[in-house]
């Protein structure tokens, strides 16, 4: 049977996986999508490989549709909510 | 571990809880696990009239898979230090929980 050999990392910026690429963002503000409609905005400060992460100062956008039984209208609101200091469990997290 | 490490460092400062169900509960956190299972001490829930059935509750322990966010004081998180270590964490991926 074939092997396959997973070579590590020998030196902390060689290789560029998703993840790594994370890590480049860390003390940046990011964009983060979450399931339910909810959109994140926020200072990275960590974050793991569940995508578990700490955000500070965010702004949680979440978009909430509301449909209007008698003209059947859809109006597409959207609720802001903000903190200081957020942790974000990663099975939440899409994009 | 990463997170299990921050939780421990915030054991004893009061938190809200979001869960997934939209229930938001504040109180003291006392204990944290490796799977981020959370015990609270002194809970509320922060929109008293909404979900009235806790009332009577004091104490709780909330499964971690059941969490969607926890917000915290920004005052107790030390940003310079949790960058680094995510910094760390991130060039030895771990998967799951070591038992």
């Amino acid at each position: 049977m074939t092997e396959e050999t997973h070579n590590a990392p020998v030196e902390p910026n060689a290789v560029e996986e998703p993840l790594d690429l994370v890590r480049l963002s860390l003390d940046e503000r990011i964009y983060v999508k979450l399931r339910g409609d909810r959109e994140l905005r926020g200072k990275l400060h960590a974050y793991d490989g569940h995508l578990n992460m700490v955000l500070g100062d965010v702004e949680e956008t979440i978009t909430v549709v509301e449909i209007n039984e008698e003209t059947y209208e859809e109006v597409i609101r959207t609720v802001k909510r903000t903190s200081e200091m957020l942790f974000v469990r990663g099975d939440g997290v899409i994009l | 571990m990463l997170f299990y490490s921050f939780f421990k460092t915030l054991i004893g400062q009061q938190v809200t809880v979001e869960l997934k169900n939209d229930l938001a509960i504040t109180g003291i956190l006392t204990s944290v696990d490796q799977f981020l299972n959370i015990k609270l001490d002194e809970i509320r829930a922060v929109d008293d009239a909404k979900y009235p059935h806790m009332m009577a509750v004091k104490n709780c322990f909330i499964r971690g898979s059941v969490v969607r966010y926890v917000q915290l004081p920004a005052s107790a998180v030390d940003t310079a230090l949790l960058q680094d270590a995510a910094r760390r964490e991130a060039q030895q991926p771990t998967t799951g929980g070591a038992h």
